[in-house]
C-alpha cells in the first residue's frame, strides 16, 4: 500500500509537538514542501520526487529588535483556491508568509492553532487552553495582504482541539464545519454571511466497555 | 516562551541532583553524619527564602550556562567538593533525567506532579529538621498558588519551553538504557501501553453522528497499543498521592550512576552553534545571576571540619580519564561577577562570591560592567 522513499535529513531536530509536520504538494511543479517546527524557528524543506532534497531554509517569527524570538507552536501550509499561505503561530500571535513573493503580515491576536482552508475563508482554532474555546474565522482576500478577522464563534467552553470543514455543494446541504473541544463536545456549524451553530454533540463518556459517563452533555 | 518555567526547571533539576548525590554518598561510604550534613546544607541553600522569591518572579528562561553556574554553586554549598569531570557528569545526569520526565508526562500539567514528587522526596532527606521541612512546604505552597490556576494551554507552553531547553541533548544514561526507556542513539522510548492521561478515553472506537447529533454507526479500530483507563488523578495538594512515578528517586544503593558521554561531543557542536548567535538577553541574564547569587546564602562550615571530595565515577582513574576526554568547549572556570555600579552591592556580592570560591580552581574577574558580555563569550 505504501512504499518507503528516501529519507530527507533536516538541519535541526523536530520539536516534541503534536502533529509537527506540514506537507504541501505541488504536483504541477513536481515539488513537495515540508514544514517542521524547531524551537523558535520553522524549518522548510523542498524536495523533488523520490525525496531528493532541493532546498532548506529556516524562518523565524519576526520580532522587534531586542525582544527574544518567540517559540513557534505550529507551521502550516494553507492551500486556498487562489493563493498559498504559510502560517506561523506562536504564543504571541499568527504571522503569515505568502508564497512567492514573500510578505509578512503580523496579525495581533491571541495564540492560535491553524486548521483547514475553506473557499474564501479559512478557519483558525485558538491555541489549546490559552483561551477558552473561541474559534476565529479570518477572511483571506484573493490578492493583497489584508487578512482580517471576520468572526469569532462562541460554542465551546474549553479549548478547541480540532476543526474539520467541507465546502457544501448541494443546496440543501446542512453542515460546513465541525469543531471539537477538550471536553469531547462537537459543534456543527453552517456557514453563511455569519456562521450558525446547528447542533451540539456531547462526545465524551463512551468507550468500548460500558462505563458511566463522566460528563453530562452541555456541562 | 513561558515566563513561569524557571521555578519548575530549577526545583526539579535540584531534586535530581540530590537523588544522585545521595546515592553517591552512600556508594562511597561517606559517614552518615557528613552525608546528612551535605544534603542538609544544599537543601537549605536551595530553599532560602530570598532565593525562592527571586526564582518565582515571572522571567524568561535563561541559557544553559547561567543555570549550570547556579548548580555549580549549589553542589559546593557544603563541605563536599566535586572535580569538574564529576560536576559535568552530575549535570548531564540531572538534565537527561528531567528531560525524560517532562517528555513522558501524560499531560503537560503533570509536570507539577513531577515537581511535587521531587519536593516530597527532598522532605524525606531532611525529615529530622522541622524548620527546613517547613521551608520546603512554603515553596510547595508557592507552587500551588503560582500554578494551580493555570490553563491547559499555559502548561503546554511551559512544557514546550522546557523541552526547547533540552532540545538536542542525547546523552545516554546507563540506568535508562538498562530499563529500555532510552535507545542507543540517545532518544527516549515513548510507551504505547499503560494508563492513558487522566480524563482521556482509551482509544479504539470511532463513532459517527448525523447532523442532528444522533449516533448512526460505530466501528472499532486496532491501534497496536495496550492502553487502560487512568484509575485516579494525582494530588496537587501539599500532601497526597501523586500517582505519577516520574520524578521519584530511581537510584538506589544497587543502581550505580553512570553515563556514556560519547554522544556529548556531538551535542556540543550543536550547542556551540546556538551560542554563537547573539543573545539579546545576555546582559539581563548576568544581572539575574548576580541577583540570584545575592539571594543565595552560604553558610561557612563551623569548626575545623574537613571537607571531602565526592567522585561521580566508580574509581579515581575513571574520573581522571573523563577529565582528559572532556570536550574543550565546556566551561571550567569559576565566573566572578562584579556589578560595579553599586559599590555596596558589589562588596556584598564579592563577599558572597568569595564564600562560594572553590580554592583549587583558577580565578578570573571582570573589571568593568561592559566586560560582562565579553566574559560570557569567553565561557
Amino acid at each position: 500500500m505504501f512504499r518507503r522513499e528516501r529519507s530527507i535529513p533536516l538541519r535541526g531536530s523536530a520539536a516534541a509537538l503534536c502533529n509537527n509536520l506540514s506537507v504541501l504538494q505541488l504536483p504541477v511543479h513536481n515539488l513537495t514542501h515540508f514544514g517542521v517546527v524547531h524551537g523558535p524557528s520553522a524549518q522548510l524543506v523542498s524536495a523533488a520526487p523520490e525525496g531528493v532534497p532541493l532546498a532548506q531554509r529556516q524562518l523565524h517569527a519576526k520580532e522587534r529588535a531586542g525582544v527574544s524570538l518567540p517559540l513557534i507552536t505550529q507551521v502550516h501550509w494553507c492551500v486556498l483556491p487562489f493563493r498559498i499561505l504559510l502560517v506561523l503561530t506562536s504564543h504571541r500571535g499568527i504571522q503569515y508568509r505568502l508564497c512567492l513573493p514573500e510578505e509578512l503580515l503580523p496579525v495581533a491576536t491571541s495564540s492560535v492553532w491553524v486548521r483547514g482552508p475553506r473557499a474564501g475563508h479559512w478557519e483558525v482554532l485558538e491555541y489549546k487552553g490559552t483561551w477558552s474555546g473561541r474559534v476565529l474565522v479570518f477572511d483571506v482576500p484573493a490578492k493583497g495582504p489584508n487578512i482580517v478577522l471576520s468572526e469569532e464563534l462562541a460554542g465551546h467552553l474549553t479549548s478547541v482541539t480540532d476543526i474539520a470543514s467541507e465546502h457544501a455543494q448541494e443546496q440543501d446541504c446542512i453542515a460546513d464545519m465541525v469543531t471539537a473541544d477538550d471536553s469531547g463536545l462537537l459543534c456543527v456549524w453552517r456557514s453563511g454571511p455569519e456562521f450558525k451553530l446547528l447542533t451540539r454533540i456531547p462526545g465524551f463518556g463512551y468507550s468500548l466497555r460500558p462505563r458511566t459517563p463522566l460528563y453530562t452533555s452541555g456541562s | 516562551m513561558s515566563m513561569r518555567t524557571l521555578p519548575l526547571l530549577f526545583l526539579n533539576l535540584g531534586g535530581e541532583m540530590l537523588y544522585i548525590l545521595d546515592q553517591r554518598l552512600r556508594a562511597q561510604n561517606i559517614p552518615g553524619d557528613k552525608a546528612r550534613r551535605v544534603l542538609h546544607d544544599i537543601i537549605s541553600t536551595m530553599f532560602n527564602k530570598n532565593f525562592i522569591e527571586e526564582l518565582f518572579k515571572p522571567q524568561e528562561l535563561y541559557s544553559k550556562k547561567a543555570l549550570r553556574t547556579i548548580y555549580d554553586r549549589l553542589a559546593h554549598a557544603s563541605i563536599m567538593r566535586l572535580n569538574q569531570a564529576s560536576m559535568d557528569k552530575l549535570y548531564d545526569l540531572m538534565t537527561m533525567a528531567l528531560k525524560y520526565q517532562v517528555l513522558l508526562c501524560p499531560r503537560p500539567k503533570d509536570v507539577l506532579l513531577v515537581t511535587f514528587n521531587h519536593l516530597d522526596a527532598i522532605k524525606g532527606f531532611i525529615r529530622d529538621n522541622p524548620a527546613l521541612v517547613h521551608l520546603v512546604d512554603e515553596t510547595s505552597q508557592q507552587l500551588i498558588e503560582a500554578y494551580g490556576g493555570l490553563s491547559a494551554g499555559e502548561f503546554q507552553l511551559i512544557r514546550q519551553t522546557l523541552l526547547t531547553f533540552f532540545q538536542d541533548l542525547h546523552i545516554r544514561v546507563s540506568i535508562f538504557l538498562k530499563d529500555k526507556v532510552q535507545n542507543s542513539n540517545g532518544r527516549f522510548v515513548l510507551p504505547v501501553s499503560g494508563p492513558v492521561p487522566w480524563e482521556t478515553e482509551v482509544p479504539g472506537l470511532i463513532r459517527m453522528f448525523d447532523h442532528k447529533g444522533k449516533e448512526v454507526k460505530r466501528t472499532e479500530f486496532r491501534h497496536g497499543g495496550n492502553y487502560i483507563a487512568a484509575l485516579k488523578e494525582g494530588s496537587f495538594e501539599l500532601y497526597g498521592d501523586r500517582v505519577l512515578k516520574l520524578g521519584t528517586n530511581m537510584y538506589s544503593a544497587n543502581r550505580p550512576v553512570e553515563t556514556h558521554t560519547s554522544g556529548a561531543s556531538k551535542n556540543l557542536a550543536s550547542q556551540s552553534q546556538q551560542s554563537i548567535a547573539p543573545n539579546p538577553l545576555a546582559k539581563e541574564e548576568l544581572n539575574f545571576l548576580a541577583k540570584l547569587m545575592g539571594g543565595m546564602e552560604i553558610r561557612k562550615p563551623s569548626g575545623p571540619e574537613p571537607g571531602f571530595r565526592l567522585n561521580l565515577f566508580t574509581t579515581d582513574e575513571e574520573e581522571e580519564q573523563a577529565a582528559l576526554t572532556r570536550p574543550e568547549e565546556l566551561p571550567h572556570e569559576v565566573v566572578n561577577i562584579q556589578a560595579t555600579q553599586d559599590q555596596q552591592r558589589n562588596q556584598e556580592l564579592a563577599r558572597i562570591m568569595g564564600e562560594f570560591e572553590v580554592t583549587d580552581q583558577p580565578r578570573w574577574s571582570a573589571s568593568k560592567g561592559d566586560d560582562l558580555l565579553a566574559m560570557m563569550d569567553e565561557l
